[in-house]
């Protein structure tokens, strides 16, 4: 690892070397891994704000202005609260629990790629990291359930096992398609891939099958038989109290957040976006974007459709009340835009669809979304295999599959085909499922009927 | 020999991670928290993954061993409860010591034999260390290669699938 940005400074400083990338690299752990718990205080003041006019209500309103401040005093309350333990409570996992939550969402911040150049660490096997570190989210409740001796705690932990665990086939699965389209599992590597076209163009029914699945794997409406307030008393974190409690809440609201970043990464690519094209340029090829000569074979590639290239001359930055602002900013514009498009969509579900029963949950996941996931993979794979002999896959200089140099002309055919056969494959389902509602609906009404029969003869 | 830099150090905290986790599993008298520090010496092994430069191993380790076999275990504990505080000790204290000092004899002959002995294959690869370095791609290569792992890739596969039916079919038997 080379010693760069602050760690240069350090050890200009006449720190040691090894301490100086230590120090650099602590603080950038810091930095990513506080970004998420920040904006997760705003974010649930969003939350509450949309929650609110869904239900025809004002929703917090009273401190600061329009009560932006409300969290922070939510936050006041729930520290000063008296810290519960039960008596018979099993005192180290109970502790442990509420950290492990929210650790599991933090380490996924690790693989998110910020701007092109700002990433915690971009492993080359992100997304495998993601479905690895999102399994300690149900550690923590398992763990959580069980330390608090608590029989309703117990079932509550009970049922978010058998949901979590089932989800993460669908979700794993769903990823599986961007990965295979990219042909890396490098978050970078993703985002560089949608260059040309955004994959949720290519696979609609892949980035839908992640999002619902995700949607179950924060534990929310309609999948929130986690908490479910309406009917159980809490689900397992029923014995928690204060700020053990808040640890809990946070996690699942800065999960949320975490895969609106994910679905904008896989799917809606991620930081690209008009006028970051030469920072694209620059990563492939090295020449740093100020020294391009003006018409150069950037305007060849012809991503000139979708991204208008900076102005020419030495340029570093958009000029806003004489702070420059340069375009890995305007990168982390566009990935929060898109994050804020999928973080949007979660609470709308959240907010507007019945909460499933749990024999409903279980059937909807086992018969419908594993079969159909792994159709869904089957069927990309085999539509990719099928543009590759046309070939309509673009191709580099020599003569490689590749779509991080393809232009937006270069992905339509394969974008054309891929989508189509997302469109039949959709259509297929939705027949399927009409049908078998259909049949459902026309076994309840006859049943309805032979009752309606007997209670007449009774009377 | 030994020098004292970042990696040894984490090696040495990654070991004792795993050695410490699995102690845990062996003393203690509570079986979930038994599960619990199995999880934290499997997460040592991940770790030690890491530092092998295997990352791909690293992450399935904590998928499919914390993130699935674990969580079957802990479910399991949970369903036994009266399982959960054991007060009967294992009292055959002799036959156990006999038999795990044979045990560790035995793997660390399997170990360090076929690595380091006359003739060991791993040797010329230890000594250069950036000639046995492989990325993720190369693995997957090699598990579809027909020249190299497809067949016991397939094998597995199959033996999964076989083992997955026979749960299903168990677990149904009363229905039919």
């Amino acid at each position: 690892m080379e010693c760069t940005g602050l760690c240069e400074l350090l050890s200009a400083g006449g720190m040691d070397a090894g301490l100086a990338m230590f120090l650099s690299l602590l603080v950038g752990v810091v930095l990513v891994a506080s970004v998420p718990l920040i904006v997760v205080i705003f974010l649930i003041w969003v939350e509450r704000k949309v929650a609110a006019r869904i239900q025809d209500r004002l929703g917090p309103n009273r401190v600061g202005p329009f009560g932006l401040l409300q969290t922070f005093a939510d936050m006041i309350k729930l520290l000063t609260k008296e810290d519960i333990t039960p008596t018979n409570a099993d005192r180290l996992v109970f502790n442990i629990a509420p950290i492990l939550s929210v650790t599991a969402v933090l380490l996924v911040w690790a693989i998110v790629p910020f701007t092109p150049y700002h990433i915690g660490v971009d492993l080359e096997i992100g997304a495998l990291y993601f479905v690895a570190v999102a399994s300690f989210g149900t550690l923590a409740v398992m763990t959580a359930g069980w330390a608090s001796n608590n029989k309703y705690a117990l079932l509550g932990a009970f049922r978010v096992v058998a949901q979590l665990v089932s989800y993460e086939i669908p979700l794993a699965l769903a990823l599986l398609v961007p990965i295979m389209l990219a042909g890396t599992m490098s978050m970078q590597g993703i985002i560089h891939a949608q260059v040309g076209m955004w994959f949720f163009f290519m696979v609609p029914v892949a980035a839908l099958l992640f999002m619902i699945s995700s949607q179950a794997e924060t534990g929310r409406g309609p999948f929130d038989l986690i908490e479910a307030e309406s009917e159980l008393v809490a689900g397992f974190n029923i014995e928690y109290s204060g700020m053990k409690f808040g640890m809990f809440f946070a996690a699942e609201f800065m999960h949320v957040f975490t895969n609106g970043v994910l679905v904008a990464v896989l799917f809606l690519g991620g930081w690209l976006g008009p006028g970051l094209m030469r920072q694209l340029w620059f990563i492939h090829t090295g020449t740093p974007p100020t020294m391009l000569p003006p018409g150069s074979t950037e305007a060849a590639t012809g991503i000139w459709l979708l991204y208008f290239p900076l102005p020419e001359g030495n340029f570093i930055g958009w000029e806003y009340f004489g702070v420059y602002l340069p375009p890995v900013f305007l990168a982390l514009i566009y990935l929060t835009l898109k994050t804020t498009i999928g973080y949007f969509i979660f609470i709308l579900a959240r907010n507007t669809f019945p909460r499933v029963r749990i024999d409903q949950l279980m059937g909807l996941n086992w018969k419908f979304f594993v079969p159909v996931s792994i159709i869904n993979l089957l069927v990309v794979a085999f539509a990719l295999q099928v543009i590759r002999s046309l070939g309509w896959l673009p191709l580099n200089e020599s003569g490689q599959v590749d779509l991080t140099s393809a232009s937006f002309l270069d992905t339509i055919p394969m974008t054309v085909v891929l989508l189509v056969t997302n469109i039949v494959l959709a259509a297929v389902i939705m027949t399927w499922l009409r049908s078998r509602s259909r049949r459902a609906r026309l076994e309840d009404e006859a049943e309805l009927e032979d009752l309606a029969v007997v209670g007449a003869a009774g009377d | 020999m030994i020098e004292l830099n970042a990696q040894t150090v984490t090696f040495a905290a990654f070991s004792v991670i795993t050695l410490g986790g699995a102690l845990g599993v062996v003393l203690n008298r509570n079986l979930f928290r038994g599960a619990v520090w199995l999880m934290v010496s499997l997460f040592g092994v991940a770790g030690l993954f890491v530092l092998l430069s295997a990352p791909f191993l690293a992450a399935v380790q904590v998928l499919v061993y914390i993130g699935a076999i674990s969580i079957l275990i802990t479910f399991a504990v949970m369903l036994t409860r009266s399982m959960t505080n054991i007060d009967e000790r294992f009292t055959r204290k002799w036959q156990g010591l006999v038999v795990a000092v044979l045990m560790f004899i035995l793997i660390m002959i399997g170990v360090i034999w076929p690595v380091w002995g006359t003739g060991g294959s791993q040797f010329d690869a230890v000594s250069e260390p950036d000639a046995i370095v492989a990325d993720t791609t190369d693995l997957g290569i090699a598990l579809v290669d027909g020249n190299q792992y497809v067949l016991p890739f397939e094998v597995a596969s199959l033996l999964l699938t076989a083992a997955m039916i026979g749960a299903i079919v168990i677990a149904r038997e009363d229905e039919a």
